[in-house]
């Protein structure tokens, strides 16, 4: 608990600072009348879709802070009503899918790159590239669980083994999310065969993606430490 | 990027062609707003019959065979859930913050009109849910609307089996509506705004509705976390939360969980919700009191200030709810503290609105009789809060009728009578009609009076330790015997309250039906909504051209102007004296 809501004060902390603290300190009831310069550009410069995902990855933060929070809550024996928390060993498997996340995440900045120098090959390739690492990945995870649960025959009242479950479950399901967006927009590249208008939505995939592995870091540090 | 307003960008509104996709699969943020208010409060009647059932065996035990102990814990949790999430916040925000939000802020829609219509059919999906529980083995469940396990999901609490598993798949299906929903109003106000509407020009509904949604798409994981895990416990048998357990003589496969996780988590979640109900509330009641008090509202960047200091501090007192649980002392010290010092903004809130009254040139119109009723309300509530807040008191009153006054006053009674306001001020907006002044009269007296009725008692029958949440506590000795006629009168005055608010659905059918025009501009409010080409506003709100906001929401009787208010959007030059001339620095 303290750590997510370290991590929310934050969030506040920051969004206050950036957004808030400079525009709040206006007098509106001086400032009648003209437009002055500042607010000639309007309100912001930034394109919606853009403040919505960073909007999203704070929703998604606080959902996993939270997670890990509880993750860590639930393996404290002054929490647990005795302790049940048994550590088992995670499959090696895992650093593979890592790799293939770390893979997956280099493509997709190759591909913005690539964008942004109009390079469409690059683009093109980087884009179905990284995708396919990030299917692997996914696949990966499947193969992860199976080993699990040979290993550990479902042992569910086990927290860590449900923890395990439960938490690469969520990334996962956040990743198949990102897939959905990343299918339509390699779809429509590769259709339109120059680039066009994609430069937004390759822009998105690849914070996606960088959060995504950043948290999937965090997470299988946790993983690995306990 | 250089600002492209919205009606120049390269795509179209998306116009709706058909009747299907103006009322139905609408993405008009207008069509939108009333599809989430008129579910909303579908559901706020049903949870209101649920109370009205609830009293009824209070006040006379033995006497209706059809509320059993399983029906009445049910309707507690029923009615707490639904009040709770699906009327206030669904209203508040999917529904003012829906349709305010574009209006006030000079824009033509949400800035994502697709998730924004996705957003609504999640919410009406999650209620489905909700009520589906009604339909499945063993009925909704009837856990307490915390659900707190281990006892929610145990054989001996009434929708163990299927009913939790509907109430935790509804929520999590709500959450997720209330993130698209969520997404589109920060992002509106961010970005969407019109030319010269800075923040600090924003009314105080947009603000209020703004960090209320900051609140809850933080807060929400809380909820969602602790439902997955909970619901896992129950369905493939994790020990997230269940401690090693006996049930009917039977040891159950649970070990080592902690049911007080699931507390932190919940209460995570469950305080910074009062705020998510409250700080629309703040926000809409500061413009109509501003509004019909003809004056400008006392400190208006305090206000703001306020509205952001009680957000960040909504999220650090979560444990108050926790006394009783049991905590490390020096840490109910620290949750009493944080817990006592969000009065202070809050307190600064209810002096800027009296403030904001005193030398107005007050008119007693329906919305202002609902403000000021909320104030007097607002602060009753708040100042049990304080009470509750040290854990000394909170001990011997937890889990007594002086909790129940206490919430419902602040979080109950007062977002309602703001609720009534807010529908009666911008009725005449959303339908073009005028409602029926005396109807409305009889339905704020009838309801402001009669919650009195129903709650100031409750807090003397808490004092003295009536537990809350019992089906009956008859021949317990430490209870008088006029506790009992206590409880007819507050029943009598609750099925008054409820009979009452039929004078509200008749008030709108009539007017809808026969009502005066309203006119585009009623009450003379200068913020951008009354300012529309069209009442009540068409697809698109603002015609061919954006608004240009020139001033703050709040110029009444500006001195040396003709009329007593100035818009928004009205230039500089269309007049003679602005505020700094006349020194209101």
């Amino acid at each position: 608990m303290q750590l997510s809501t370290l991590v929310i004060a934050l969030l506040t902390a920051v969004l206050v600072w950036t957004l808030l603290i400079r525009r709040l300190s206006a007098k509106p009831w001086i400032q009648a009348g003209a437009i002055d310069a500042a607010h000639n550009a309007g309100p912001t410069t930034l394109p919606a879709a853009k403040i919505g995902l960073w909007i999203f990855l704070g929703v998604i933060t606080s959902l996993f802070a939270l997670f890990f929070t509880a993750y860590m809550m639930r393996m404290d024996p002054h929490h647990a009503a005795g302790v049940t928390w048994v550590p088992f060993d995670k499959p090696a498997f895992l650093w593979v899918n890592t790799l293939l996340l770390i893979l997956g995440s280099l493509s997709m900045q190759w591909a913005r790159t690539g964008e942004s120098q109009g390079r469409i090959n690059t683009l093109k390739t980087g884009l179905t590239a990284s995708g396919f690492c990030i299917i692997g990945f996914l696949v990966g995870q499947i193969v992860a669980w199976n080993q699990v649960r040979e290993a550990e025959f479902f042992a569910l009242t086990n927290p860590a083994v449900g923890f395990f479950y439960l938490l690469t479950a969520v990334h996962g399901l956040h990743i198949l999310g990102g897939l959905w967006v990343w299918a339509g927009a390699t779809l429509r590249i590769w259709r339109a065969d120059k680039v066009i208008s994609a430069s937004l939505t390759v822009e998105l995939c690849t914070v996606y993606w960088h959060y995504l592995l950043l948290v999937w870091l965090i997470l299988f540090g946790l993983l690995l430490s306990t | 990027m250089a600002y492209v307003a919205i009606a120049d960008q390269e795509h179209e509104l998306h116009d709706p062609h058909s009747f299907v996709t103006k009322y139905i699969w609408s993405q008009d943020h207008k069509v939108i707003a009333i599809q989430y208010s008129v579910t909303a409060i579908v559901m706020g009647l049903f949870g209101m019959g649920l109370s009205m059932l609830m009293r009824l065996q209070l006040a006379y035990p033995d006497t209706f065979s059809f509320i059993t102990p399983n029906a009445y814990y049910q309707h507690v949790t029923m009615h707490g859930m639904i009040m709770v999430i699906y009327l206030l916040t669904a209203l508040f925000l999917g529904g003012f913050g829906n349709y305010l939000i574009p209006l006030m802020c000079g824009a033509r829609d949400m800035v994502f009109p697709f998730m924004n219509m996705l957003s609504y059919w999640m919410y009406l999906l999650s209620v489905f849910l909700l009520m589906t529980s009604y339909f499945v083995p063993g009925g909704p469940t009837g856990a307490g609307w915390t659900l707190y396990p281990p006892q929610s999901i145990l054989p001996g609490t009434p929708g163990f089996d299927w009913g939790i598993i509907m109430m935790l798949a509804s929520l999590a299906v709500f959450i997720i509506a209330f993130t698209m929903g969520g997404l589109n109003y920060i992002t509106t106000v961010l970005q969407a705004r019109c030319r010269g509407m800075t923040l600090m020009r924003m009314p105080l509904s947009v603000w209020g509705i703004f960090v209320a949604t900051i609140v809850g798409l933080l807060a929400f994981p809380a909820l969602f976390v602790s439902a997955v895990m909970v619901g896992l416990d129950r369905l493939v048998g994790t020990s997230f939360f269940m401690p090693a357990i006996l049930s009917a003589g039977q040891n159950l496969d649970y070990q080592g969980g902690s049911p007080l996780l699931f507390q932190h988590l919940f209460w995570f979640f469950g305080h910074p919700e009062v705020y998510i109900v409250a700080l629309p509330v703040f926000g809409i009641v500061s413009d109509l009191l501003s509004c019909h008090a003809r004056k400008n509202i006392f400190g208006y960047r305090m206000m703001v200030w306020a509205i952001v200091a009680i957000a960040a501090l909504s999220f650090v007192v979560w444990a108050h709810h926790m006394f009783v649980s049991g905590m490390n002392p020096y840490f109910g010290f620290f949750f009493a503290t944080t817990t006592l010092i969000i009065a202070i903004p809050t307190a600064i809130k209810v002096y800027n609105w009296v403030l904001t009254l005193w030398r107005g040139n007050i008119r007693y119109t329906v919305p202002m009789l609902f403000a000021i009723g909320f104030i007097f309300t607002f602060t009753n509530g708040g100042l049990t809060g304080l009470f509750l807040g040290n854990v000394t008191v909170d001990l011997p009153l937890s889990d007594t009728y002086f909790v129940v006054a206490h919430f419902h006053m602040v979080m109950g009674v007062s977002p309602v009578l703001v609720l009534f306001g807010a529908v009666y001020h911008w009725f005449p907006k959303i339908t073009g009609k005028m409602f029926n002044e005396n109807l409305a009269r009889w339905h704020f007296w009838l309801t402001l009076l009669g919650t009195y009725a129903v709650y100031l008692p409750m807090h003397y029958i808490g004092i003295l330790g009536v537990p809350r949440r019992y089906y009956a506590t008859l021949g317990a000795s430490f209870i008088p015997d006029s506790v009992q006629t206590v409880n007819v009168n507050i029943t009598i005055a609750a099925l008054t309250v409820a009979a009452a608010q039929s004078l509200f659905f008749i008030n709108v059918i009539w007017s809808l039906m026969k009502g005066k025009p309203a006119g585009s501009n009623p009450w003379n409010a200068t913020t951008l909504e009354w300012q529309t080409p069209d009442t009540p506003p068409k697809h698109g709100n603002w015609g061919p051209k954006l608004p240009e906001v020139y001033r703050w929401a709040y110029d009444y009787s500006v001195p040396g102007h003709s009329q007593d208010f100035i818009p928004q959007n009205e230039p500089p030059s269309s007049h003679s004296a602005t505020a700094s001339e006349h020194g209101r620095h």
